[in-house]
């Protein structure tokens, strides 16, 4: 288990190393990031390379990345334009997008897999049919759909909720829209929960364990759902960075001053600095995402441990 | 074991529940009256907080709070009136002598006198210290020393700027121009406390200034709380406790808050709004002209671009664009079709008339018979770039060019061509790489017809990014600066635009307005020509 530990581990580096020099490259081929700062008119060129001085911009991009990622390793991620240091917009974005995912996790666990269990239970009958066609119904409208209509609603017609978050986001404020983001991959872990607990059903170790004389509660929890975890564990760790990097949509949406708004402000400014930083953590989060649900599988099917 | 699963879950669920109702909460706690605190949508600014440095609308709101210059313009006319100079002198249009008044002070009590302005504006012109409207200070003698093209400074400080008691200086500028003193209202031109230069970073951090509020806190990136200034000496004191400034990540957002109510002020209302907002606002929408024109220039270091003749060819295209219905129909009469190439708001008196006449108008018969004459469009087919992430430019370009398109009866004949980013937009207009005609925008610094016109025409300017020249122009605008009497100036400028015009150098298309909305908590709310909300004037009801 160690030696499985540490192979993951070694492996992240060449995956790290690969992704943050792709991601400078891409954000390098937008042109000059200075042009953009002066607004409608051009900046005066010497001031224009004092800044391209200052941002490090007026070396070759090998140097430019050699130089960044050395900086990253004493934990100096740069300056964004507007003079904040990246580590500082980190510091207020990643809480909240972190405590944003959270929210949207949770309810993807307790509402997918129940609905899941329950409908794979019943297969067949009208619960299963009409969660099946809810979640196709989730699953064909955009998330910007939902968060706008549920906006509307919620915050503006009744006024259960206000339709913005404040720049603090607590926890309460961010579950209409933790709903929201959660909203499709829910879905998902509803139909996968579905299909893997019909499945299992008919399997050998269940009519066993009913034939035991088992409490049906724990046939179902210890016997049939352990089993059939392991594809929406799968599912859901790969959706922990899906969220945290792709809730873009959702945190425009609510005013949430999290990792999507700053990526995207860092886009549209071509700021490499914040851009090249936010994604490298992102990738950091993706990777440690999946070797814990690597070491879930261990957990949950003991034959995997021993592999 | 079980049951503890049980409790664990039904914990959980209570939890949620309890969280669920407590976010339900009401609207903002602020009081009413002249003590009441009114909120305002907010963009992160682009750069740091520095008078010099400041070059887009959002930080532009903030210094318009908390600094007050030489002169201000006034919100209803954009005249320049004197605010902290108590006279501006001049005899030859290049030697000013600039007297304050007395009493005003910065709001942490140090005394605002000549040095504070000589420094803050020797600070701003250092091209160490990267301020982007160093530009301003390029008329002040001395400038070329301290911010060279090439190379490093050769001076500290400007030498056409001399303190001579602290009630005084002089100012020297290295060619006529006779509207300097009108110019003195920009931000860029504010007065610095010591306490700017002994702690950068502290007053970056929480910025100190000489206007009617002083900043409470800043949060960077979601908001700055502003409080009236109660000993502010201005005449134009605060009419409301204070200011809190919001960071919005989507427009559409804080106007949402707004018609729940919780929001009082939004002064960027979303394009895709504009169709509700007579609905969900009534007359709590504000919609007047500001100093901003949009045009289309013309890329004229393209050969292609700049034959003899051609001239025919661009007023056709300009004849061949229908502005009233594009500003009806795309833009809800948010914009206004351009007569010129200034803005209402300078007023006939500062220079505003319909120099453009025919040529603006939608004329699909003669413009298609100009554009023949004049050689066609190069190549058969012309792009119009603009970029495609922010301020909705497709939808107008497409237009555009539908329009071009049905009056020259030729389908191909015009096409929009969208680029990415707003960077990289900028980086092939600075860098001429366009080979067609491309929007250009302008928001004035200062409401003077010179603003409109010599930055963007005159030969080498700043922002001729189509390098665009003329002589006889360029000979114009000289004679207009040199010229003390003020309506000699303005209709000099008129003669130089009337050159613009013959020459078609760029087609005018609209004059942008101020677009806000604002909550039933407050009123007296208005837009200045810069299309700032003029805060200190908001009344909490």
């Amino acid at each position: 288990m160690g030696r499985y530990v540490i192979r993951r581990l070694l492996q992240m580096i060449p995956v790290f190393f690969g992704a943050t020099l792709l991601i400078f490259l891409m954000v390098n081929v937008m042109g000059d990031p200075i042009a953009g700062l002066c607004g409608d008119r051009a900046c005066d060129p010497a001031t224009a390379a004092q800044l391209k001085k200052e941002f490090g911009l007026d070396k070759p991009v090998w140097q430019q990345y050699l130089i960044y990622m050395g900086n990253v390793f004493t934990g100096d991620f740069g300056t964004a334009f507007n003079g904040q240091p990246v580590t500082e917009l980190m510091a207020s974005a990643f809480p909240v997008t972190i405590r944003l995912t959270i929210v949207a996790i949770f309810f993807e666990i307790v509402i997918g897999i129940s609905l899941g269990v329950l409908t794979g239970l019943k297969r067949g009958r009208p619960v299963d049919t009409g969660v099946l066609l809810l979640t196709l119904v989730v699953l064909s409208i955009p998330t910007f759909v939902t968060g706008l209509l549920v906006q509307l609603l919620l915050g503006v017609k009744w006024g259960w909720i206000k339709p913005a978050v404040s720049p603090e986001a607590p926890f309460n404020e961010l579950i209409v829209p933790g709903l929201v983001l959660a909203s499709v991959s829910l879905a998902y872990v509803t139909r996968l929960t579905r299909t893997s607990i019909a499945e299992n059903k008919r399997a050998d170790y269940v009519r066993t364990a009913v034939a035991k004389g088992l409490p049906r509660r724990r046939v179902v929890t210890r016997h049939l759902l352990r089993n059939s975890l392991i594809p929406v564990v799968t599912f859901i760790g790969a959706d922990v960075g899906a969220l945290m990097g792709g809730a873009i949509v959702t945190e425009r949406i609510f005013n949430i001053h999290g990792v999507g708004y700053q990526l995207y402000q860092g886009i549209v400014r071509q700021n490499t600095q914040t851009v090249v930083g936010f994604v490298t953590v992102l990738v950091l989060v993706f990777l440690l995402a999946n070797l814990l649900v690597d070491l879930l599988y261990a957990v949950l099917d003991p034959r995997i441990r021993y592999a | 074991m079980r049951g503890a699963t049980h409790a664990k879950w039904a914990a959980l669920a209570t939890a949620v529940a309890l969280a669920a109702t407590a976010c339900g909460g009401g609207g903002d706690s602020g009081g009413g009256g002249a003590g009441g605190t009114v909120s305002s949508s907010w963009g992160d600014p682009q750069n740091p907080l520095e008078p010099a440095n400041t070059n887009e609308v959002q930080g532009g709101k903030v210094l318009s709070m908390i600094f007050r210059g030489l002169k201000q313009y006034d919100p209803k006319t954009g005249a320049a009136n004197n605010m902290l100079a108590e006279k501006i002198e001049t005899t030859d249009s290049t030697n000013f002598t600039i007297t304050l008044k007395d009493g005003w002070t910065f709001s942490n009590g140090e005394k605002v006198t000549a040095k504070s302005f000589v420094d803050a504006w020797n600070y701003g012109a250092h091209l160490k210290n990267n301020q982007k409207n160093a530009y301003f200070f390029g008329y002040i003698e001395g400038y070329s020393q301290v911010h060279p093209d090439k190379g490093e400074p050769t001076a500290a400080t400007m030498s056409g700027l001399k303190v001579v008691d602290d009630k005084t200086f002089t100012v020297k500028l290295s060619q006529k121009f006779s509207t300097f003193p009108d110019t003195l209202g920009y931000a860029a031109f504010a007065p610095l406390p010591q306490a700017f230069y002994d702690d950068h970073a502290g007053w970056l951090s929480k910025p100190v200034g000489n206007g009617p509020y002083t900043v409470d806190s800043y949060a960077k990136g979601s908001q700055m709380v502003l409080k009236k200034w109660d000993a502010y000496p201005g005449a134009d004191k605060a009419q409301n406790g204070g200011i809190t400034l919001k960071v919005y990540t989507d427009n559409n957002t804080a106007y949402t808050d707004l018609t729940a109510g919780n929001l009082d002020l939004v002064d960027d209302v979303p394009a895709s709004q504009l169709k509700n907002v007579s609905a969900d606002l009534g007359d709590r929408y504000i919609n007047t002209p500001a100093g901003i024109i949009q045009t289309l220039s013309f890329p004229f270091y393209d050969p292609a671009w700049n034959k003899p003749g051609q001239e025919k060819l661009r007023t056709g295209l300009s004849m061949a664009i229908d502005r009233e219905q594009i500003t009806e129909t795309i833009f809800q009469k948010t914009r206004t079709p351009a007569q010129d190439w200034t803005s209402p708001v300078l007023g006939a008196d500062g220079g505003f008339k319909d120099i453009c006449g025919s040529s603006c108008v939608y004329n699909p018969t003669e413009a298609k018979k100009l554009v023949a004459e004049g050689g066609g469009i190069p190549g058969g087919t012309m792009k119009i770039s603009y970029n495609a992430d922010t301020g909705s430019h497709k939808e107008w370009v497409d237009a555009v060019c539908n329009s071009i398109n049905r009056a020259l009866g030729n389908n191909k004949a015009c096409v929009g061509n969208p680029i990415g980013t707003f960077a990289d937009y900028r980086n092939q207009v600075t860098q001429s790489k366009l080979d067609g005609p491309f929007r250009a925008g302008w928001q004035m610094d200062y409401p003077l017809i010179q603003n409109f016109l010599q930055p963007l025409y005159y030969t080498g300017a700043s922002s001729n990014d189509g390098k665009y020249t003329n002589p006889e122009f360029d000979k114009l605008v000289n004679q207009a600066n040199a010229e003390t009497d003020t309506t000699k100036a303005v209709g000099l400028f008129q003669q130089a635009e009337t050159v613009l015009k013959n020459d078609m150098g760029a087609i005018p298309l609209w004059y942008q307005n101020g677009s806000a909305g604002y909550s039933d908590r407050v009123e007296n709310v208005m837009l200045n020509p810069f299309s700032v909300p003029v805060y200190d004037q908001i009344k909490v009801k």
